[in-house]
């Protein structure tokens, strides 16, 4: 058995377990037996693509689908990378939803869809036609919408999920429009024939990236199509809010490469400009939003925005090197770009997680109802820090090790001949060193309010430990970011087999290297090594505590806070979320929002509170979907007197119609 | 034994930074306080506050967590690590390829996310405002500073300080660039580490406090342990700017003892060259609102895009 029907099989039990649980959910505690199959499928499939096998895709063809069609699959060196993420994220997903899933007051409504939303994201991988993908492409995107959905009593969950629907509809119309042109009139659906055809004319490679770039970047949440996903991935559970954030938008990120780097045959080096310029963007935006948010969950779908964006600008410099033929810097920055998205993966879904326990623990995902949380939960809030440190692109974690390749990519950017990107690419590059800087703002913020502090409400006080199947989920993240932070050599080889395929180069093997350093070009130009830095880090602390034990005192009392002398035993004298965002929102915010400070200041005299509010805008509702939004209304209205005609005018409408079809079909070409 | 001979080396070094780091603020200090016409404290007196800071019993907040106790040596092993991994008598060092200029900007970043946190762990007014402004800083200083990197990388086609160093001194040329980027980083030092304009060293109370305010909580031996990474990280930026911008009498790759010794003494000149500029800067300003910092770093900011763009568009510029 070839990994591929390995996995094809895996995914149609996974189909099985989603109509399984439907059938067993009514019936009572099915969720643990649901999830553990669920999580051990996943573990086959993982295997399916880490297996060592040779550098030919392979292929299958099922009679599903299409007649004398069929359903083409195929597993090549790039899905086996996706396979990868998505099914570790799945299955760690499934073995914290073992102990989250109990406190799940209606199983029925996610158990079902859960594997079958696996099973979707794992079919877009290996799908190998136009048709497939697409219906795989659907069917992940409503499976996930029926789980957004699953707490439907919440008016806002319906509107998440209202919005997410019109987003997925509208992404997959364009992607179904980009196959329609990569396709051809011919019609060849198969990506294989695709391929093989060649787009002869100048605007229609572009228009077919443009298309792709609408239809997977809607999914993967670039500006300004990103509206969807801060009010769709909250509103599910949260072991969905981590596959959605940490997986789904990678699916997202496959699509978009498999199209660009691969279908749409050699680049032109313009292409990789509106994936510079929105990537940048995106990530500003992302973080700058983050960074606002009092709702973790939020924040956390905001930042998911901003290593989309990052990913994007790392595609699109590769993209730049690759059509100027220059293959190293372009296998550096498809390297960097594919390591981030196993890197975000991990701790994005590690970040959900610990915002799940702390929900189950306090029912609160507002920070500022929070505090104090490192006391009563103490392992869960270790865990969330690490993953705060790794987000935030810190060494020795794996965040730091995919940013950093990507800085190198940009410092080989000057030898780019077009004018065009030598703008550019520097503009990109101030705006990745921003949202590095702002994420780290962001998660001390996050953590520093949540976890720290005195808590702010009863809840937060009371809040109690997770229970040890989340914990176990979250370690092995933890782990996970760890060693990928101290030895990422072996991932960078991993991922060199795709970079030879699609950008037609590679990095130097960095298994070999001494000490498991990485030199991603020459020793002379850089060299990180992650391992040795935390060993010194580890060192130079231990070593100053032993020090200074031997040359100070162990005398340590407990007292009341100093706080220059005037403590307030009142939690609210605290900073909170938002008045430690003022600062950078006073700074920055202005390019991403609008801020209204409302301040009601009663005059002397006068007894009642002094009041004061702020009031955010974003711009994109502002200046994109709102005027879209009226002229639908304002089309509908105008559409609707058509409900009110007379038979002999719908008579004329009929005739009408008629002919201009007819004289379309005489005048096209 | 060269290999044990590298190794002693790289120790020298750590333990250089940590020794020369008090002694550095202390001479700043007698030379601010000699320019406005005041004895001042002995130049040693840094270390004697130190010692006497460790001998002191802590005092510790009621609910101060595990992280407001680790924290402190969190932050010395980071910022320890990044100090001794500027070259500052001598280039080539064993471990100095094992982080580069980015890595060390990170590595301040570390420290400087452990350092915000420590200061919301209390739950005081006062720590969350030093925790919120210093992220504002670093929020433009940090891309700041990778700009200035970007600038020297793109010149001498590495981010290795060893590397930069001697290409630094096999191609002395003057270039718009580098003058952009030598602005740039002062004005970041400036404000990393809490210097007038920006913040107030010698204050202890003032409403615009940053630094002092997230270590307000802070007492004994923890004190201690973070004045003395504060310290290093001073040292850190006039290492970063001697080595980059005046990187004569750096001893080469396998030099022997004498040019090391050599090399100690440049340095030790270069740190008083620079701290006496930094103590006559100090005195000859006022400092700032606080909401005008991030105008002041945006300017580094925009210095050193400016930089990277005239690199982008001509290789000699």
């Amino acid at each position: 058995m070839t990994p591929l029907t390995a996995a094809l099989w895996s995914i149609g039990a996974l189909l099985g377990v989603g109509g399984l649980a439907a059938a067993l959910a009514r019936g009572g505690d099915a969720s643990r037996f649901i999830y553990c199959l669920c999580g051990v499928l996943c573990l086959i499939l993982f295997g399916a693509a880490v297996v060592p096998r040779t550098a030919v895709a392979l292929t299958a063809t099922l009679p599903l689908g299409l007649p004398w069609i069929g359903a083409h699959f195929r597993l090549d060196v790039l899905s086996a990378f996706f396979l990868a993420v998505v099914n570790l994220g799945g299955a760690i997903a499934s073995l914290y939803a073992i102990g989250y899933g109990a406190h799940e007051k209606h199983p029925s409504r996610i158990l079902p869809f859960f594997p079958a939303f696996l099973a979707g994201m794992n079919l877009v991988l290996l799908a190998d036609d136009a048709f497939s993908f697409l219906v795989a492409w659907e069917f992940m995107s409503l499976s996930s919408c029926a789980l957004v959905l699953a707490h439907h009593h919440d008016a806002e969950n319906r509107r998440a999920g209202f919005i997410y629907l019109i987003m997925a509809s509208f992404g997959t119309l364009a992607l179904l429009m980009a196959f329609g042109l990569l396709a051809g009139s011919v019609g060849g659906y198969s990506f294989s024939a695709i391929r093989e055809a060649t787009l002869g004319e100048y605007w229609k490679p572009g228009l077919a990236l443009a298309l792709t770039l609408l239809g997977a970047g809607s999914k993967a949440g670039l500006v300004p199509l990103h509206i969807w996903l801060p009010l769709a991935h909250p509103a599910a559970p949260s072991h969905v809010s981590a596959l959605m954030s940490g997986v789904m938008t990678k699916v997202a990120v496959y699509g978009f490469v498999r199209v660009a780097f691969d279908l749409l045959g050699p680049p032109a080096f313009w292409w990789s400009m509106p994936l510079l310029t929105i990537g940048a963007i995106t990530t500003v935006l992302g973080i700058l939003s983050a960074t606002i948010q009092s709702d973790l969950k939020k924040l956390l779908a905001y930042s998911t925005i901003e290593n989309v964006g990052i990913i994007f600008v790392a595609l699109g410099l590769a993209l730049a090197f690759k059509a100027n033929g220059m293959a190293l810097p372009a296998a550096l920055a498809f390297t960097a770009a594919l390591l981030h998205v196993f890197n975000h993966s991990l701790f994005k879904s590690l970040l959900f997680f610990g915002a799940g326990a702390v929900l189950n623990a306090t029912g609160e995902r507002d920070i500022e109802r929070l505090g104090g949380l490192i006391h009563s939960m103490p392992r869960t809030a270790f865990l969330f820090l690490g993953a705060c440190v790794a987000i935030s692109a810190l060494p020795p974690l794996n965040g730091f090790v995919s940013e950093w390749l990507i800085f190198q990519a940009v410092l080989l950017s000057p030898s780019l001949p077009q004018w065009s990107l030598k703008l550019l690419v520097p503009a990109a590059g101030v705006a990745l060193a921003l949202s590095a800087a702002l994420c780290a703002g962001c998660f001390v913020r996050a953590f520093g309010v949540a976890f720290l502090g005195r808590p702010r409400s009863i809840t937060a006080k009371n809040a109690r430990e997770t229970d040890l199947w989340s914990l176990a989920a979250m370690s092995g993240l933890l782990a996970l970011c760890l060693l990928a932070g101290l030895l990422p050599s072996y991932l960078i080889d991993t991922i060199s087999p795709a970079a030879r395929a699609f950008v037609g180069g590679h990095v130097p093997t960095q298994g070999d290297i001494p000490w498991m350093s990485i030199v991603p070009i020459a020793e002379s130009r850089s060299s990180y090594n992650g391992l040795l830095v935390f060993i010194f880090i580890l060192f130079s602390a231990f070593l100053s505590a032993w020090i200074v034990r031997l040359l100070g005192t162990h005398a340590l009392r407990r007292g009341p806070a100093w706080d220059c002398g005037y403590p307030d035993p009142s939690p609210v004298t605290q900073y909170t979320g938002s008045s430690f965002a003022e600062p950078i929102r006073r700074a920055l915010g202005h390019v991403a929002f609008v801020a209204r400070d409302h301040l009601d200041m009663p005059p002397p005299g006068d007894t009642r509170p002094a009041r004061f509010g702020v009031e955010i805008r974003d711009r994109v509702w502002d200046y994109v979907y709102s005027p879209i939004q009226m002229s639908v209304e304002f089309g509908a209205d105008q559409l609707n007197k058509t409900h009110f005609l007379t038979i002999q005018g719908y008579l004329t409408l009929v005739f009408i119609a008629l002919v201009s079809l007819l004289l379309v079909v005489a005048i096209w070409p | 034994m060269a290999m044990i001979f590298e190794f002693v080396v790289q120790g020298a070094q750590m333990i250089l930074v940590l020794a020369l780091a008090p002694l550095l603020i202390g001479f700043i200090r007698k030379v601010k306080a000699q320019l406005l016409r005041r004895r001042g404290p002995s130049i040693f007196q840094p270390y004697r506050d130190l010692l006497r800071l460790m001998r002191k019993e802590v005092v510790l907040a009621d609910n101060a967590s595990w992280l407001f106790r680790s924290a402190p040596y969190i932050i010395f092993g980071a910022t320890w690590v990044a100090a001794s991994l500027v070259p500052t008598f001598g280039t080539g060092l064993m471990f100095n390829w094992s982080a580069d200029l980015i890595a060390v900007t990170a590595l301040l970043g570390s420290a400087r996310f452990f350092l915000a946190l420590a200061g919301m762990d209390v739950g005081t007014s006062f720590g969350g405002i030093g925790s919120s402004r210093e992220t504002m800083f670093a929020s433009i200083a940090e891309p700041a500073m990778i700009m200035i990197v970007f600038v020297v990388a793109l010149i001498d086609g590495s981010t290795q300080l060893t590397e930069i160093a001697a290409h630094m001194l096999a191609h002395v040329e003057l270039r718009v660039s580098l003058g952009l980027a030598l602005i740039g980083l002062v004005i970041v030092a400036i404000a990393e580490n809490g210097r007038i304009p920006v913040d107030n060293p010698a204050t202890h109370l003032e409403l615009t406090m940053v630094h002092e305010a997230m270590v307000l909580e802070y007492s004994g031996r923890h004190l201690a342990v973070i004045e003395l990474a504060a310290a290093m990280k001073l040292l850190l930026y006039f290492s970063l700017v001697a080595c980059i911008f005046v990187p004569w009498g750096l001893a080469p790759h396998g030099a022997d003892f004498g040019a090391m010794t050599f090399g100690a003494a440049a340095y030790v000149i270069k740190l008083a060259v620079g701290g006496f500029l930094l103590a006559l800067f100090e005195i000859s300003t006022a400092k700032m609102r606080v909401f005008r910092v991030p105008d002041f770093l945006g300017a580094a900011l925009m210095l050193g895009l400016l930089g990277t763009l005239l690199l982008f568009v001509s290789r000699s510029l």
